[in-house]
């Protein structure tokens, strides 16, 4: 059967076209990130083509430059606290909505969504009305709060998919066989969540990491990255920029590939577990 | 069951709180001497309707919003199509094709374009280097231009991945019966494989509208004058204007407009979706 749909020559006039366009669309998608990689090493800075006398200044200017370093930190610290936050309260979230029957079950499935859809400023003007009216000071504290509470939606989503393709039989067999309730939860679905798990902690990570339209309005003395290049961007163009955002890209890369290798690993334990 | 009781708290703490919050703000008012009163009225809600800029500058948003949706599905629907039904084996490798340029920072790439389209930018002096034009030009930069292509940018690959999904979705005995019954490819795509993706569609659609409408970030970056969008509005107001009230006012009549697009958007995909 998948012999013939491969072979239906009926496809084959109208591909060239969408070939076409595939390419146009990934060239537009990629442009710019080429351009920011190939002008960190540019020696004029920013402007001008083509790229004159390629050098590292920009990286080592970056690599001395203490205020973005002291960013990183801090935006690894918000996108730590995001994670313990999120995957706290979004992996019991995503297994009441699976399984509990509760009033209001359907406002509180839509209310843990929205921040997933919801432009950032209105989550971030909200929690920061909350924050003024409870007196509490802006500072990374509140930035973590609302980095938790946003991705509370990322966390349910992935884990509740996680829990529809989840046997339940399996648990079903684990009580049975006298383990209680508990002892079924933490050694029977757990496990077989690790995947949706790891996967939702490692997207929180990086979206909390690059998280600014929140981070906007609860931001208090210290900065995260996003809002330090931000900073920087509005006082005029650095180069320096394209050279921490090149790094950031490498890093990003890495992550999708170990998260990659690790979903195919796992596809192929739960093939042959089957 | 224990384990509601956690994220239930939470959520209505963080998040359920600070949109009534929001709401309360919203009838509230703001003394010449800047301090905010809790007195009831409607003022926030009149000046609203009376000013005018407050609705240029909402319908302005919308428009580019508008466009932005547009050009995300003519970017993202294609894209889907062919990576789903003709990519074969490269078919995972392009999808994370799609997929990374997700991973680059926001405002990096925002950033970027601001380096390829300013008036010593990369297209300008292209342009000039082979001779196109004499003199850069200046509208590419500072214009809804670059606000409606930045945003496209931004949102084609969460247009695609809606689209991807539904499009994977579809039966494919249902594209070899329409072909096998004698359906050309152009019958079989309107008739058969159109119809099914539309949930997709729309959950991309209101996806690229909902999020580059309250976007505030692009147009002050590279919108100029000419591109402020509701929420540049929205942030002045609770930044130097210090008219909180009323920025809450504006904010949640984007709430509504965005939760009762959701709403509508849900029940048309349901509509349309089979089985």
């Amino acid at each position: 059967m998948e012999l013939l749909v491969s072979g239906s020559s009926a496809a084959v006039p109208r591909s060239r076209w969408l070939t076409l366009h595939a390419g146009a669309v990934f060239a537009f998608l990629y442009l710019p990130i080429a351009v920011l990689i190939l002008y960190s090493f540019n020696g004029e800075g920013v402007g001008g083509f083509p790229p004159h006398h390629l050098t590292l200044d920009w990286y080592r200017t970056l690599f001395a430059d203490a205020p973005i370093w002291d960013s990183v930190l801090n935006s690894l610290q918000v996108a730590l606290a995001a994670m313990a936050i999120s995957l706290t309260f979004g992996v019991p979230a995503a297994l009441a909505l699976d399984r509990a029957q509760f009033p209001g079950k359907a406002l509180f499935r839509r209310l843990v969504l929205l921040p997933l859809i919801l432009p950032g400023i209105i989550t971030g003007l909200s929690l920061l009305m909350l924050f003024n009216v409870m007196g509490t000071r802006l500072s990374l504290l509140t930035i973590m709060l609302g980095h938790g509470t946003a991705l509370i939606s990322v966390a349910t989503t992935e884990v509740f998919a996680g829990l529809q393709k989840l046997d339940r039989a399996q648990e079903e067999a684990s009580l049975d066989l006298g383990a209680n309730y508990w002892q079924t939860f933490w050694r029977v679905t757990v496990p077989n969540l690790k995947l949706p798990i790891i996967g939702a902690a490692l997207l929180i990570f990086t979206l909390s990491m690059d998280e600014i339209a929140v981070s906007f309005f609860l931001i208090g003395r210290d900065n995260t990255l996003p809002l330090e290049i931000w900073g920087r961007l509005r006082r005029g163009i650095t180069p320096e920029i394209n050279a921490v955002s090149a790094i950031i890209f490498v890093f990003s890369l890495i992550a999708i590939v170990f998260w990659y290798r690790l979903r195919v690993r796992g596809e192929r334990v739960a093939d042959t577990g089957v | 069951m224990a384990v509601t009781l956690p994220p239930l708290l939470w959520v209505g703490v963080f998040l359920l709180t600070p949109y009534l919050l929001m709401f309360c703000y919203s009838f509230w008012s703001v003394t010449p001497a800047q301090t905010i009163v809790h007195a009831w009225n409607l003022d926030n809600y009149r000046e609203l309707l009376q000013v005018r800029v407050y609705w240029q500058t909402l319908l302005r948003s919308m428009w580019i919003a508008a466009r932005v949706t547009l050009f995300s599905l003519l970017l993202g629907y294609p894209l889907a199509y062919f990576v789903s039904f003709y990519a074969g084996r490269k078919k995972d490798l392009l999808y994370q094709l799609v997929i990374i340029p997700l991973w680059v920072s926001y405002l990096v790439r925002a950033y970027a374009w601001k380096t390829i389209l300013g008036s010593d930018g990369v297209l300008n002096t292209l342009l000039q280097y082979v001779h196109l034009t004499r003199h850069p030009l200046e509208f590419l930069l500072y214009s809804p231009f670059a606000v409606v292509l930045t945003l496209t940018h931004i949102y084609t690959p969460f247009t695609f991945l809606p689209v991807y999904a539904a499009l994977e979705h579809i039966p494919r005995n249902l594209v070899e019966a329409s072909h096998d019954l004698g359906a050309t490819p152009a019958q079989t795509f309107w008739k058969v494989i159109f119809p099914l993706s539309i949930p997709g569609v729309l959950a991309g659609a209101t996806f690229a509208f909902v999020l580059s409408l309250g976007d505030f970030l692009a147009p002050l970056l590279l919108g100029g004058p000419s591109g402020i969008m509701i929420s540049n509005i929205v942030v002045s107001l609770f930044g130097a204007a210090y008219n909180w009230p009323l920025g809450a006012a504006i904010s949640l009549c984007m709430l509504v407009l965005v939760v009762s697009l959701l709403f509508f958007s849900e029940r048309l995909e349901k509509k349309w979706s089979f089985s």
